[in-house]
C-alpha cells in the first residue's frame, strides 16, 4: 500500500488520478467471475464502437425474398420475418442498450445521491419528506411505474429511459442516506464543522466521497435491471420503435414466428442474458474490489 | 489569547419523558493562556462542555463568553478561527479518504487564506511530522501521528483556544507522553488557552494548572495542581475520586 502511495506521488495530473482505476480493474481479473463480467462488458463496449465494421450487413436492410432464413453462412444468426440480418441487428442492438445503461446510471446516480445524502445529513422534517417521496416510488413495482411514465409521455426510446430513470432513483437514495447517517455524528464530519464547513461542502467533500463506493455497486447491480426493464418496455412496444434494432423489440415481433424459427428469439435473448448477467458479476466483485477492509489487497 | 468565561451554562438532551438534563447549571472561568482541566467519572458531561463550547451542541442556555465576548455573537469565520477541538479517538476524527494534504488545505480553502502550502508545511513541523507525510492517507500512520495530524488541523486556523477531549486516552502509554509533550510544548511557544478533558489524574498533574472536578454535570469543585500534592481537596466526591487515583497508581 506505501509502494502504491510512493508511485501516486511520483506521477502526478491525469495517470495519479486513474491509478485506483487500474488498481480495481486488477483486483477483478482475480477472481474469475468477474473478469468473465469484464470481457462481456469491453466486448459489449467494442461491439458498440465498432459495429460498422463487425456488422455484415446494413440492419435497417429489408431483403424479403430470404425471410426467416436458419443461421447459414450468408446469416450466421439467421434473417428475421423481414428478411433482415439477425447478427448485424444484435451488433448495432448493443448501440441502444449501452446508451439505456449509460443515460439512466448518468441521471440516477446523482439524483439518488443528492437526495439520499441531503436528507441524511440535514435530518429533521426535510428527511421525513425526501423519504416519504422516496416510499411513494418505492411501493410501485419499478416496472409497472414505468408502463405508467411511458403511457402517460408516448411510447419511444428516450421517454423509456425518462420513465426507467424515474422509477429506478429511489433505492440509491436510500442506500445513500443509511450510509449517510452511519457516519453523519462522526468526529472528523464534526472536525469539518468545526473548520466552517457549510452543509454543501460537508456533503459534497465528506459524505459524498464515503457514500461512493456502495452506490457504484449498486448502480452496476442496478444496469441489469435496467437491461431487463429497457427489454420489457420494448417487448410490449413501449420503448424502442421498429425499426430500431433493440433486443427486447426484437424478441417481441420474433415472438409469433418463434416455434418455427427459434433463432429470432434465441439470439437476442441470449444477448439480453448475457449482459444482464455481466453486470450482476460486476456489481458482485466491485463489491469485494470496493470494501474498505479489502483496501490492502489491492 | 483569549480568556473564557461559562455562566450558568445548561443543556438537555431527549425529548419528551426521556428527557435527561445533562449539565443542569455550570459557571466556570479559564484565565488566557491557562491549562484547564476538567475531570470526572464517565457520564458526568465533561466532554459535553466542550461540545458546547464548540457550537457542536446549539441547544444550550446561559452565556459562554471569549474574551469579553459572547461566543453567539461571532461570526462562524471568527469563531471557527477562534476555537478548536482535539477529538478523543484518532481513529475516527480523520476522514478515511482524505490524505494529510486534504486534511489540512479544507480549512485553509474555507477560511480563503493564502500561502498554503507554507502554512501547511509549518503546521506539520509543528506538530513534529515530516513535510512527506502531507501525501499519506490516515491507514497509512499511526495512532500517535494520526493524532499529531488532528492537532495540525486544529492548529493551522492559528485558535485562540484549543478544546482536547481526552487527546490521550486512545493511545498508548508510550504515545501518549509524546502527545502531552507536543500538547505543552505547543502551549509553551503559541500561549494557547487550553480546556483539557480527560479522566487521568496523572494527565491533568502534568498538563493543567487548575482543574474542575465534575459529577453529574456539576463542578463539585475547582482545584489548583497543588491540590493533587497537598492533599487540600474539600469536596467529599473530589476527595475520593483523587484518593481512588491516587491508590490505583500505587496498585499498578
Amino acid at each position: 500500500m506505501t509502494q502504491t502511495a510512493m508511485t501516486t506521488k511520483t506521477a502526478p495530473g491525469g495517470l495519479a488520478f486513474m491509478m485506483p482505476v487500474f488498481n480495481i480493474i486488477r483486483f477483478l481479473l482475480r477472481s474469475p467471475t468477474s473478469a468473465f463480467s469484464l470481457v462481456i462488458i469491453g466486448a459489449l463496449i467494442l461491439l458498440a464502437i465498432l459495429a460498422p465494421l463487425l456488422a455484415t450487413h446494413d440492419p435497417y436492410l429489408q431483403d424479403l425474398t430470404n425471410v426467416l432464413q436458419p443461421p447459414n453462412g450468408a446469416h450466421i444468426f439467421g434473417t428475421d420475418e423481414l428478411g433482415r440480418d439477425i447478427y448485424s441487428r444484435l451488433i448495432y442492438g448493443t448501440r441502444i442498450t449501452l446508451t439505456i445503461i449509460g443515460l439512466v446510471t448518468i441521471t440516477v446516480g446523482p439524483i439518488g445521491l443528492a437526495v439520499g445524502t441531503a436528507a441524511g445529513y440535514v435530518g429533521g422534517m426535510f428527511d421525513t419528506v425526501l423519504m416519504r417521496i422516496t416510499d411513494i416510488f418505492l411501493s410501485f413495482p419499478s416496472l409497472i411505474l414505468s408502463l405508467a411514465f411511458v403511457a402517460a409521455l408516448g411510447p419511444s426510446l428516450n421517454n423509456a429511459i425518462i420513465a426507467i430513470a424515474l422509477t429506478s432513483w429511489p433505492p440509491i437514495a436510500r442506500l445513500a442516506r443509511a450510509e449517510t447517517l452511519t457516519f453523519r455524528s462522526s468526529d472528523y464530519i464534526a472536525a469539518a464543522r468545526l473548520q466552517g464547513a457549510s452543509p454543501v461542502r460537508i456533503i459534497v467533500h465528506s459524505i459524498v466521497p464515503m457514500c461512493l463506493p456502495s452506490v457504484m455497486i449498486r448502480l452496476t447491480l442496478n444496469m441489469a435491471t435496467v437491461i431487463l426493464t429497457a427489454a420489457g418496455l420494448g417487448f410490449l412496444g413501449l420503448g424502442a420503435q421498429p425499426p430500431m434494432p433493440e433486443w427486447g423489440a426484437m424478441i417481441a415481433t420474433g415472438r409469433r414466428y418463434m416455434l418455427d424459427s427459434w433463432w429470432l428469439v434465441a439470439f437476442p435473448g441470449v444477448a439480453i442474458l448475457l449482459v444482464s448477467l455481466a453486470f450482476n458479476l460486476l456489481g458482485d466483485g466491485l463489491r469485494d474490489a470496493l470494501d474498505p477492509k479489502q483496501m490492502n489487497r489491492r | 489569547m483569549k480568556s473564557v468565561a461559562v455562566t450558568n451554562l445548561s443543556i438537555a438532551l431527549g425529548m419528551g419523558a426521556n428527557v435527561a438534563n445533562i449539565l443542569p447549571d455550570l459557571s466556570f472561568e479559564v484565565e488566557k493562556g491557562e491549562c484547564f482541566g476538567l475531570i470526572g467519572e464517565s457520564g458526568s458531561g465533561k466532554s459535553t462542555v466542550l461540545r458546547c463550547i464548540s457550537l457542536l451542541l446549539q441547544h444550550w442556555r446561559g452565556d459562554i463568553a471569549i474574551g469579553g465576548t459572547s461566543l453567539r455573537d461571532l461570526s462562524v469565520i471568527d469563531r471557527c478561527r477562534t476555537v478548536q477541538m482535539v477529538f478523543q479517538d484518532p481513529y475516527g476524527s480523520l476522514h478515511p479518504r482524505h490524505s494529510v494534504r486534504t486534511v489540512l488545505q479544507e480549512p485553509l480553502k474555507i477560511h480563503k487564506l493564502d500561502r498554503r502550502q507554507e502554512r501547511m508545511e509549518q503546521a506539520l513541523e509543528e506538530v513534529g511530522l515530516p513535510i512527506s507525510f502531507l501525501d499519506r492517507f490516515p491507514h497509512q500512520l499511526s495512532g500517535g501521528q494520526r493524532q499529531r495530524v488532528a492537532i495540525a488541523r486544529a492548529l493551522i486556523l492559528e485558535p485562540d483556544i484549543l478544546l482536547l477531549d481526552e487527546p490521550t486516552s486512545a493511545l498508548d502509554v508510550s504515545v501518549q507522553a509524546e502527545i502531552l509533550n507536543l500538547l505543552s510544548d505547543l502551549r509553551r511557544r503559541r500561549g494557547f488557552t487550553y480546556i483539557l478533558v480527560s479522566h487521568d489524574l496523572a494527565v491533568v498533574d502534568y498538563m493543567c494548572d487548575r482543574f474542575a472536578v465534575m459529577q453529574a454535570g456539576d463542578i463539585v469543585e475547582v482545584l489548583d495542581r497543588s491540590a493533587l500534592v497537598n492533599d487540600s481537596a474539600t469536596h467529599p466526591y473530589a476527595r475520593e475520586l483523587i484518593s481512588a487515583s491516587v491508590a490505583y497508581d500505587r496498585a499498578s
